[in-house]
């Protein structure tokens, strides 16, 4: 084990030269680094970290979004006050978002990465099977929302007419519209394209890790579950790190799908989330700008757990080097 | 330069064969085909079922229902939603946004990559850990400071498509795609970068090539299953995106068709028919990416540099 | 790009510190400066107006350039160029639209919705054009035109489109149904209905149409408590933990269990095939439900009568009947020509070309020709006009931040658990400051 997991950092260490080289740039060499590391370091610093810090400011304001800075009005914490205490739809915001992390991490992500797992077999219409699933991955959130607009239709959707739940005074189930059953109807359909998504980065993963590992375990008589969990798996520490990440992040960022679903206008019982309500608040005519903004501090504090220990778990090696 | 070009190579080639040699026909890989049928097919339902409700008339549906047989199956609304919404207007706006966004974001991310896996400056670590983190955040959180910002950002005519300014410009549209999406290319391309043999360059550097050349001609050339593997990736995400089309735009006729497929849907009267097949149209550019790109797109995406 | 060197900070108190990096960031754009910085560069072609229209559906953006083209025929050279934005776009990004570049005339709609942006200085007053088109409307219609804190006026309208409960006249023939004349008899012939095996209320609120729960509140509001009240709610004077707004929503509950299955995940345009196909008895909603009705006969079977009285001393004198139209932007790149348009606009010539082909809607204009109306129009335009007052809808007459984000998710969570209206009263009380400051 600690072999193989030894052997990739030295692989990753190895692509680190010695500092000597450095020296050995000329003066036009290190214009050309510079601007190529400053251009997009620049842009990026300008467009998304400079408005996020401002977002932070905002977030301490009261302000409609409309006029220049006399209009913007200092109120210290009560944005955050009012969210935590006032607001009704705060709190289950928080508790859909959860739901929704929990239901990723045990469901969908799982499933991806058994897919993956099957389709590294090197089996014949693995390229079917990979197209078929990806699929989902390849439409816009606007269309899969439409799509599943006509799954979950009470009278004509395809679920309550195959299950016969589409007849009034019988049983009827209103799967997007009923405020228990809604999120987990959004769920599945998000689901689809969370599983298809990490199938393939999982896949990648598989095809990038070294192959003889899988074999000799096998040689040794070990069953595949255990071949998996003991060797493959400890082997993918990065991807599985990524893919973790990955989950988290989608389920925090979940927006596109139930901003579709649920329209534009206001928040829906059983759907409300965290982006959902920022946008609500940001976006539309008499917007509250300050209050959306610390939302988004909300979002992004919470965003910046998983970030953060992710960028140290990945880079402490490099660190090392 | 044997070895370098294998290393690229090495995921595809080398394994279906070792792997072959004890292939036997197993009731396992009988489960394991049904068991990826199903699967396979269970995740085709929904886009089925909207392929097929895109076929039937408006007519039809209205009076059978939509979980009934159709009575006859026609492309009318396709052309419809191709005229109706205006469709080709809309792709065009699409690819304006989308070709060079991909285009510089792999040129962006490929110049930070070269720097943080070839040269070891103290703040490699910083760069890395600050367009990461940078890629994950939220885009609602930035959305009203971006706005005020692009209002003040005056443009020359030719590049902000008459607007004077950088709201309502492609331009601006196609720089936060950049500035946004570079972070994951940066990681993935690094990451890539550091299997490339350090030899390489280094015989680049004592023939006297300049940094610039060593990018130029001979990392990028290699990292081409990369490129393959991000571009799919950022069409994908690029041209499926409407929250920037539909914010950073004022001009209806500029938006994205992502964002403007949302007109086939009216106010007062809504076609599911006509909809469903305006929104597979849309999908079917990022479809072809794909299926054109596929071999290389899942070797090319190296997340961990953990290759043996 | 200014930013604050570090060593500035400890002097600064920490509002100036916000405010610099505010000012940093570019949220100083003082809106009306960068319209004006845009119009150096897009030098103003003095024979064209930009017209945004919010009429994306096939029929309206036909419409639209159909007056547009009649208005260039007669104008001496001076065309309009239109910027069709998809319906729900427009409205959701209009704050930045009027502080970034905005076209001169662009569509928009009467009451308070109209008021806020006047009162925020994003528009421009158009008395001027009211001296010339003002004699052909009437005081009702010149009143919802004006802003009140200022008193002048901003908006030329074109149409409006009463809301009412809509029914088929075959259906209550058939069954022998009459018109309810008060709230009671409303609910016993929506018993009746159900054993007739009928939805007797066919509702369609899901998706993102929470919006068509407020047309219901609007009229129960205005029938119980009077149109005054129901104004004062909208604008945040009155509480909403007020005993008469619980008044409001027990009679709601006693709609509810004769409300069409489903109504909370369908859309309005799927629950109105009930009506179409008559298992559905009556649809509190406005004129525009005509556009389900494709075949010509049931069409012209489709009627509406005033949602029923319940305070005899308000009986049915308000009629909510929405008011659209258009607006002059605050910095418009061709004031005289935008001007010429909005009186275009405002003829009866320019009204009768748009309803000649969006036919769902009714002439606000004195002078319109209505002798192609039908029944069902002539009708319509009788009941405005008799109307005492007219109330524009709950997100016109309101804060529509405060509807969308408060009132409406707290009535789609309502119509769920109908015996926590008290509790969800209190909570659009207790969040209403963020909208309404004194």
């Amino acid at each position: 084990m600690t072999v193989i997991t030894d052997a990739a950092e030295n692989v990753a260490g190895a692509g680190v030269p010695g500092s000597g080289r450095v020296r050995r740039l000329t003066g036009r060499d290190k214009i050309v680094l510079g601007l190529m590391v400053g251009i997009p370091t620049l842009l990026h610093v300008v467009l998304v970290w400079v408005p996020t810090l401002v977002s932070v400011l905002l977030s301490f304001t009261r302000w409609d979004g409309i006029g220049g800075l006399a209009t913007i009005k200092f109120i210290g914490v009560q944005n955050y006050s009012t969210m935590f205490t006032v607001s009704p739809t705060f709190w289950p915001a928080v508790q859909h978002n959860v739901i929704w992390l929990v239901f990723f991490v045990l469901l969908p992500t799982p499933f991806g990465v058994f897919l993956a797992y099957q389709l590294d077999k090197s089996i014949r219409f693995t390229r079917f099977y990979q197209t078929a699933i990806f699929l989902p991955v390849v439409i816009s959130a606007a269309v899969t929302g439409f799509i599943w607009q006509t799954i979950y239709d009470p009278d004509n959707g395809l679920v309550n007419s195959i299950l016969g739940t589409n007849k009034p005074g019988g049983t009827y189930i209103e799967w997007l519209g009923n405020s228990h059953l809604n999120l987990w109807a959004v769920l599945v359909a998000a689901s689809w394209k969370q599983a298809a998504y990490i199938m393939i980065l999982y896949l990648a993963g598989l095809k990038g890790a070294d192959p003889s590992l899988r074999e000799a375990a096998a040689l040794d008589g070990a069953s595949e579950w255990q071949t998996f969990m003991r060797v493959t798996f400890p082997a993918l520490k990065p991807i599985n790190i990524i893919i973790l990440v990955v989950t988290i992040i989608e389920s925090l960022r979940a927006f596109d799908l139930v901003y579709v679903v649920a329209g534009t206008n206001g928040t829906k019982p059983g759907l409300e989330l965290l982006s959902i309500l920022i946008a609500n608040n940001i976006l539309g005519e008499s917007s509250l700008v300050g209050y959306g903004s610390a939302l988004a501090v909300v979002l992004l504090v919470i965003s910046l757990a998983p970030i953060l220990s992710y960028v140290f778990q990945t880079f402490r090696k490099e660190q090392q080097s | 330069m044997t070895a370098v070009a294998e290393v690229p190579a090495a995921a595809e080639s080398s394994r279906p064969v070792a792997v072959r040699r004890r292939k036997r026909v197993r009731p396992a890989r009988v489960v394991l085909h049904v068991f990826l049928t199903v699967t396979a097919l269970v995740w085709l339902v929904p886009l089925v079922w909207a392929v097929y409700t895109s076929l039937r008339t408006f007519a039809d549906t209205s009076q059978h229902g939509y979980f009934s047989l159709a009575t006859a199956l026609t492309f009318e609304n396709y052309e419809n939603a191709w005229e109706q919404a205006g469709l080709p207007h809309y792709f065009l706006n699409s690819v304006i946004i989308t070709v060079p966004a991909v285009l510089l974001t792999l040129l962006f991310s490929a110049s930070v990559a070269f720097f943080v896996s070839r040269f070891n400056f103290k703040v490699n670590l910083f760069l890395l850990m600050l367009f990461t983190a940078g890629n994950l955040l939220p885009p609602q959180v930035i959305i009203t400071p971006l706005f005020r910002m692009y209002l003040l950002i005056p443009l020359p005519d030719w590049l902000s498509n008459g607007s004077g300014l950088m709201y309502n410009s492609f331009f601006g549209v196609i720089m936060i795609h950049v500035a946004f999406q570079s972070g994951f290319c940066t990681f993935v391309l690094s990451n890539y970068m550091k299997t490339i043999p350090h030899e390489l360059t280094e015989a680049a550097l004592v023939d006297g090539a300049s940094v610039f050349r060593q990018f130029w001609q001979i990392i990028l050339p290699l990292c081409r299953p990369a490129f393959a593997a991000l571009a799919t990736l950022l069409t994908i995400w690029i041209y499926n995106d409407f929250f920037w089309g539909l914010v950073l735009f004022q001009t209806g006729a500029d938006r994205p068709i992502t964002s403007a497929i949302s007109s086939l849907q009216g106010q007062y009267f809504s076609n599911q028919n006509l909809i469903a097949a305006g929104a597979l149209l849309t999908a079917i550019p990022t479809l072809a990416i794909y299926l054109a790109l596929q071999r290389q797109f899942v070797s090319g995406l190296t997340l961990g540099a953990n290759k043996g | 790009m200014a930013r604050p060197r570090p060593g500035q900070l400890p002097t600064l108190d920490r509002r100036s510190v916000l405010k610099v990096l505010l000012a940093g960031a570019g949220l100083a754009a003082v809106p009306g400066l960068a319209a004006c910085g845009s119009g150096g560069s897009t030098a103003a072609d003095p024979n064209t107006v930009t017209f945004g229209s919010n009429g994306s559906d096939a029929k309206p953006k036909q419409a639209y350039q159909a007056v547009l083209d009649a208005f260039a025929k007669q104008s001496g050279g001076l065309k309009a160029k239109p910027n069709v934005q998809d319906h729900q776009a427009f409205q959701q990004n209009i704050n930045s639209y009027l502080q970034g570049t905005p076209d001169d005339v662009f569509t928009w709609f009467a009451g308070y919705r109209m008021q806020f942006f006047a009162n925020k200085n994003l528009l421009s007053p158009i008395d001027d054009v009211w001296d010339k088109i003002g004699a052909n409307f009437p005081q009702a219609v010149k009143d919802l035109s004006k802003n009140p804190q200022d008193g002048h006026y901003y908006f030329v309208p074109i149409y409006n489109y009463p809301w009412g409960v809509f029914y088929r006249k075959s259906l209550f023939q058939e069954k022998g149904y009459t018109v309810p004349k008060t709230f009671d008899d409303f609910i016993n012939l929506a018993k009746k209905m159900q054993g007739d095996g009928l939805s007797p209320f066919v509702q369609g609120f899901g998706g993102g149409e929470s919006w068509m729960l407020l047309g219901t509140f609007d009229y129960l509001n205005m029938r119980t408590n009077g149109y005054q009240f129901h104004m004062d709610l909208m604008h945040g004077k009155e509480s909403w933990s007020d005993k008469k707004v619980k008044d409001v929503m027990d009679s709601w509950k006693r709609m509810l269990p004769y409300y069409q299955a489903g109504a909370s995940s369908k859309k309005w345009e799927d629950a109105s095939a009930a009506l179409v196909n008559k298992t559905g008895g009556m649809m509190v909603i406005g004129m525009f439900v005509g556009q389900s009705f494709t075949n010509q006969a049931d069409y012209e079977d489709l009627d509406f009568f005033a949602f029923p009285e319940i305070n005899s001393q308000y009986g049915t004198d308000a009629v909510e009947a929405p008011m659209d139209g258009f607006l002059l932007s605050k910095n418009p790149k061709n004031p005289d020509g935008a001007k010429k348009l909005l009186e275009y606009l405002g003829s009866a010539e320019a009204e009768n070309t748009y309803l000649s082909i969006d036919s769902s809607n009714l002439a606000v204009n004195d002078k319109a020709d209505t002798s192609k109306y039908g029944t069902l129009q002539k009708k319509a335009v009788q009941f405005v006009a008799d109307a005492k007052q007219l109330s524009q809808f709950g997100d016109r007459d309101s804060d529509p931040g405060f509807i969308q984000n408060v009132v409406e998710p707290a009535f789609a969570q309502f119509v769920q658990n109908p015996n926590t209206s008290d509790s969800l009263l209190t909570q659009i009380q207790s969040q209403k400051s963020q909208y309404f400051q004194s």
